[in-house]
């Protein structure tokens, strides 16, 4: 069960829309994720005025705990796959929203399932599939910063494998660009130096 | 001694290696219409130079002579607001033949945050005119979790002041002036909120903000109102994602928009809520300050880090996982 609980910091409305707003969308992307040929839970049941959402429980590991604790090779399948999970989502125009580690699940059979879709989106757009990559890489550098580089390596690796070298490099250029955009970036420093 | 020069503030203090405080000499640049423009600020800066080194000798009682390191803000910053800061301290290094230090700005405010509010190891929200960032410290380095993918928020409320034709003036910055306006304000106004995983969106918010007072539709109080609610619950969530995400028993708020009791209000509700300890700075520690950089190069001096001349450029977008921090553990 995963119930939305108030966040006493902001206001009550604010706080109900939000909640609300998530409840509602998170099943509908996760059903459509589905579809996308990407493993989620079960949904069964969704109760919006107790912003509640009741859905399957999946036994496994995080990402996120078993990362450091396999083999450089496994850890690289591992990641590839999860680039080209990513890659079906982008394909159906589904943006997760918060790719960290700690969303992804694996489970015993070793499917990766994609949980937490709270702050996702539907967008077929260059920009939404770049933050939502960035994001992913970013988690990686701030959590698994000893195998960031070679981690997220092996996801542009396994979403080129689905979307294409084109739309792959695209959407590479879009990171560069919303990392360029950010306040400290070595991009712009190294830009700077040149000029 | 350190000296702080990233933006608008010219700052010098003085600090022992043990960490008391002897003298913040604080000089802020006010520009008489507008935001900071980095050559404008660093004439300022050049200007109140000498007037503010004299008054932390005075307040600290220490003569040159008796001073053993030169900490200085290397970055990041403005480019010509740094580079006057970094000039006199090359000067004075040379000078009075001691080390110079150059010293990570943002991690200068989580160290002096730290001193101040005694914590030891916290989940930080730094948010200031030019900063937005969640950071903890993990392996040896200050890593920034979570951050503002465009605008900062100070820098938010600030352009939304000016486009309001609010004034600031010493002792009253925007942020304040929205504060006050804000707490007139009653009805909560929709306005986009933009939260990608651990990161922020301010800039869709600003633009939103600033239409919306164009129209004239909108008290100019229920919009501060709704605009600080909608910003604040923004960087409130990403803070608490890192918290729990770290584990950490202690969060930390600094920057100058640390100074906003209801954004401190938010951050407590999470601190509470989580059973960690709330901290926050002083206003004179948590603005720009030249006390967190003589602290942070007192440190970072006693385990060895000597800048230099020749490495003591300036670093305009210098960030904080780039620095070994071999002084926290």
């Amino acid at each position: 069960m995963k119930k939305r609980l108030p966040k006493e910091y902001r206001p009550q409305k604010l706080d109900e829309q939000i909640r609300t707003y998530r409840t509602i969308h998170e099943p509908q992307l996760m059903h459509e994720a589905k579809r996308a040929g990407v493993p989620t839970p079960m949904i069964f049941l969704v109760d919006v005025k107790n912003t509640t959402i009741i859905m399957e429980y999946i036994d496994g590991k995080q990402v996120k705990q078993l990362l450091s604790d396999i083999s450089e090779a496994e850890r690289q399948r591992l990641c590839f796959r999860i680039g080209q999970l990513i890659a079906k989502l982008h394909e159906c125009g589904l943006i997760h929203g918060d790719l960290t580690t700690s969303n992804m699940i694996v489970g015993l059979e070793g499917r990766v399932f994609f949980v937490d879709f709270g702050l996702g989106d539907r967008s077929g757009q260059v920009e939404a599939r770049g933050v939502d990559l960035h994001l992913m890489k970013r988690a990686l550098e701030s959590t698994h910063y000893q195998f960031a580089k070679t981690c997220f390596e092996s996801v542009l690796a396994g979403y080129e494998s689905v979307l294409g070298a084109g739309a792959a490099k695209s959407v590479l250029d879009k990171i560069r660009e919303i990392e360029r955009r950010g306040r400290y970036v070595a991009e712009r420093k190294q830009e700077e130096s040149s000029a | 001694m350190g000296i702080e020069s990233t933006a608008d503030d010219f700052s010098v203090g003085v600090s022992t290696f043990d960490g008391e405080i002897l003298a913040n000499a604080i000089d802020a640049y006010v520009p008489p219409e507008g935001g900071i423009h980095p050559r404008e600020a660093a004439r300022h800066h050049a200007d109140v130079a000498s007037k503010v080194l004299r008054e932390a000798f005075t307040k600290s009682r220490i003569r040159p002579k008796s001073l053993s390191v030169l900490a200085f803000s290397q970055g990041p910053g403005l480019g010509p607001c740094l580079r006057t800061g970094a000039t006199v301290a090359r000067a004075l290094s040379s000078y009075l033949g001691i080390p110079l230090v150059g010293v990570n700005h943002c991690i200068a405010h989580i160290e002096i945050g730290k001193l101040r509010a005694g914590a030891k190891d916290p989940v930080t929200l730094y948010v200031s005119g030019g900063n937005t960032m969640v950071v903890a410290f993990e392996s040896g380095r200050y890593r920034v979790f979570g951050e503002t993918l465009d605008i900062a928020l100070g820098n938010c409320l600030d352009v939304f002041a000016r486009e309001a034709g609010l004034r600031q003036k010493v002792g009253m910055p925007f942020g304040a002036v929205i504060e006050k306006l804000a707490l007139g304000g009653k009805k909560l106004i929709p306005l986009p909120y933009s939260v990608k995983g651990m990161d922020v969106s301010l800039s869709g918010l600003l633009t939103a903000s600033v239409a919306l007072l164009k129209k004239g539709d909108c008290r100019l109080e229920d919009l501060c109102y709704s605009l600080q609610e909608t910003a604040f619950s923004m960087v409130t969530e990403v803070t608490e994602r890192a918290l729990a995400h770290t584990g950490k028993k202690e969060l930390l708020l600094t920057g100058g928009v640390a100074a906003n009791r209801r954004l401190q209000s938010m951050i407590r509700a999470v601190a509470e809520e989580h059973g960690v300890r709330f901290e926050t700075v002083e206003t004179q520690f948590a603005v720009d300050n030249g006390a967190m950089i003589a602290w942070t190069g007192a440190l970072a001096y006693t385990h060895g880090v000597v800048t230099p001349v020749e490495e003591s450029f300036v670093r305009l977008r210098w960030r904080p996982e780039e620095v070994e921090v071999p002084w926290a553990e």
